[in-house]
């Protein structure tokens, strides 16, 4: 068997299962794609050594008839989650060292599962970003590019390395995390699909905080089958996340029917937004036509506080940041600054943290200090979070008047050239999220996938949001969105 | 609400990050464009409207109130950048 790294989750997991193929011949298929393609920059720490004895020990429980469904196949894992041992260091150079003494839930359940980790994956600092630029360790490049051009293209942010990694079949999947877009708009821009689950489906213990009210894990895989089948093995409850809910995680393979006869799929009118290019406006009408073809029933719906969430989200993440990221001060992990004689404490804690941090993650601690601080708590951090209702508000009406899941685009564009956003000011950035930022502030799931491609040969993808826990049902109706669309295009490999 | 350098210099030193002076009205700037993107929300009528505490209604679970673990000096402080004598060590506090 050739290229064994190219295949998807189920099909290598059939193919381990039959016997074609062995857990350690698939991984060293990987390590070999990845050491060809330090080009991308996707995969910043290398655990090779680990990868083989974790797959040399899924071929005995596949040999012994124990192979729960992710067991021997090799996936990469976004820095953000702490792996026992591993540096994880959520891109940024404050927790550079960092040796987490502990593994966290997502990824001890993967490998409870029998998952073979390939290595940590680029990421924005701190999962601040929409381009992988604010890494400590340089942006991941996309393995796709604009017909006849090599201009270097963002793999998108914060999950851009996991991205980066499946789409280029450096892995089989990756996992990635989503607090304002950062699984949907790298899956978006890579050509791969990326599912951000329920708030409080899988764990956060672990993971290395940002935004907590919005922080999810979720897979980022290369088709929406393989999307199920991973999410399955990293969802649950768990009670080290008192966030994390207890429910019974559904077989989201055997809910894959694609029969969506009859669904109500609704069309909100508020994300038609003034400028919007031609290219996404004919893609999101294609995904209408592909839904309505395979039998459901399109409604126009309206979600009028649309337009406020970013603003919302850049109060509240922010907010939270701000107090998550207060613990990195030197004392207990990671940088701490040389000091000049005389400094106190209150010297090394600003001079820790301004090393550390890189501009945009200090820009967000600084405007999150701002909005939480005496006088401006109520003006803003209150105001934020009573828009955040009425924009839950919003959903929960859509859902009660019948509708199944919601159609909209999942980015305003194709993938965009690194260093192409460096002149324009911050907010220009922000408005990558603008169509999936307001699942978040819901805590619903959002599933984005590829359905189309750009007049320059980038694939373009769709997001499809369901209602709370009702993922099965979500990853349902995108499998049938998939097979209509058939997407099948992979980036020609250069690197 | 506009800010000026004193006022971003005040939010960094609230905020523990050490910015040089002549940096400062660069980041004023930042805030001024982050906050004015911000001020839309004073457009939206939130009379009557509670803050949301959790997406997602729930009690938070309660666990038995016994110890669950713990003697783990040495892995709490593995990472530290200055541990003596099973403490971390931080510059004088109190002179």
């Amino acid at each position: 068997m050739s290229e064994l790294n190219k295949m998807g989750l189920a099909e290598a997991r059939d193919a381990l299962r039959a016997g074609d193929t062995s857990s350690v011949e698939l991984t060293d298929a990987c390590l070999t794609a990845i050491n060809s393609a330090s080009a991308l920059n996707a995969f910043v720490h290398h655990t090779g050594d680990l990868a083989m004895e974790q797959a040399t020990a899924a071929d005995k429980r596949i040999k012994a008839g124990d192979a729960p469904a992710m067991c021997g196949l090799p996936i990469g894992i976004k820095d953000l989650f702490c792996t026992k041992g591993v540096p994880s260091q959520a891109g940024s150079r404050i927790l550079e060292g960092f040796l987490p003494q502990y593994e966290s839930t997502v990824s001890q359940k993967l490998f409870d599962n029998g998952a073979v980790m390939l290595g940590k994956l680029n990421m924005d600092e701190f999962a601040m970003g929409s381009s992988n630029e604010t890494s400590v360790y340089g942006s991941a490049v996309n393995p796709w590019r604009r017909s006849g051009e090599d201009t270097k293209l963002t793999p998108g942010g914060s999950s851009g390395g996991s991205a980066a990694a499946v789409a280029a079949d450096l892995c089989l999947a990756a996992t990635g995390t989503d607090t304002g877009g950062s699984i949907r708009q790298p899956a978006a821009f890579t050509g791969t699909v990326g599912i951000k689950p329920t708030y409080g489906r899988c764990s956060r213990w672990g993971v290395v905080a940002f935004a907590s009210s919005l922080d999810q894990a979720g897979p980022m895989t290369k088709s929406v089958r393989d999307a199920a089948i991973m999410l399955e093995a990293m969802a649950g409850f768990d009670a080290k996340d008192s966030t994390s809910v207890d429910l019974a995680v559904p077989d989201f393979e055997a809910a894959l029917t694609g029969d969506i006869r009859g669904k109500k799929i609704g069309i909100p009118r508020e994300y038609r937004m003034d400028g919007m290019s031609h290219e996404i406006e004919k893609l999101w009408a294609d995904g209408v036509t592909m839904l309505r073809d395979a039998g459901a029933e399109i409604v126009d719906i309206s979600l009028p506080h649309t337009k406020y969430a970013l603003p919302a989200y850049y109060v509240i993440a922010p907010a939270e940041a701000s107090s998550n990221l207060a613990r990195y001060d030197g004392v207990r992990y990671g940088h701490r600054a040389k000091m000049d004689h005389g400094d106190g404490i209150t010297e090394m804690y600003e001079k820790t943290r301004a090393e550390g941090f890189g501009h945009e993650v200090q820009r967000r601690v600084m405007v999150g200090t701002y909005v939480l601080s005496a006088g401006f708590y109520d003006a803003y951090y209150n105001r934020a979070r009573k828009v955040r209702t009425l924009i839950k508000k919003d959903f929960e009406d859509v859902f009660a008047s019948g509708v199944d899941t919601i159609l909209t685009p999942a980015t305003p564009s194709a993938a965009f050239g690194l260093n192409e956003m460096a002149e324009t000011d911050p907010v220009a950035m922000y408005l990558n999220d603008i169509f999936t930022v307001t699942v978040n502030l819901a805590g619903l799931p959002g599933i984005a996938l590829p359905t189309g491609t750009s007049a320059q040969g980038l694939p373009l993808g769709l997001q499809l949001i369901g209602r709370p826990w009702e993922e099965a049902e979500l990853l349902s109706t995108a499998y049938a969105l998939e097979r209509s669309a058939g997407f099948m295009a992979k980036a020609e490999k250069w690197w | 609400m506009s800010i000026d350098e004193t006022k971003a210099a005040r939010v960094a030193k609230l905020a523990r990050i050490k910015v040089e002076p002549d940096a400062l009205p660069a980041l004023a700037q930042e805030f001024n464009t982050i906050l004015g993107f911000i001020e839309q929300l004073n457009e939206v009528d939130v009379e009557g409207v509670e803050p949301m505490t959790s997406v997602t209604p729930q009690l938070l679970k309660k666990r038995d109130d016994v110890v669950r673990d713990g003697n783990q000096q040495a892995k709490v402080l593995a990472n530290a950048p200055d541990a003596r004598e099973g403490f971390f060590a931080v510059p004088k506090v109190v002179e």
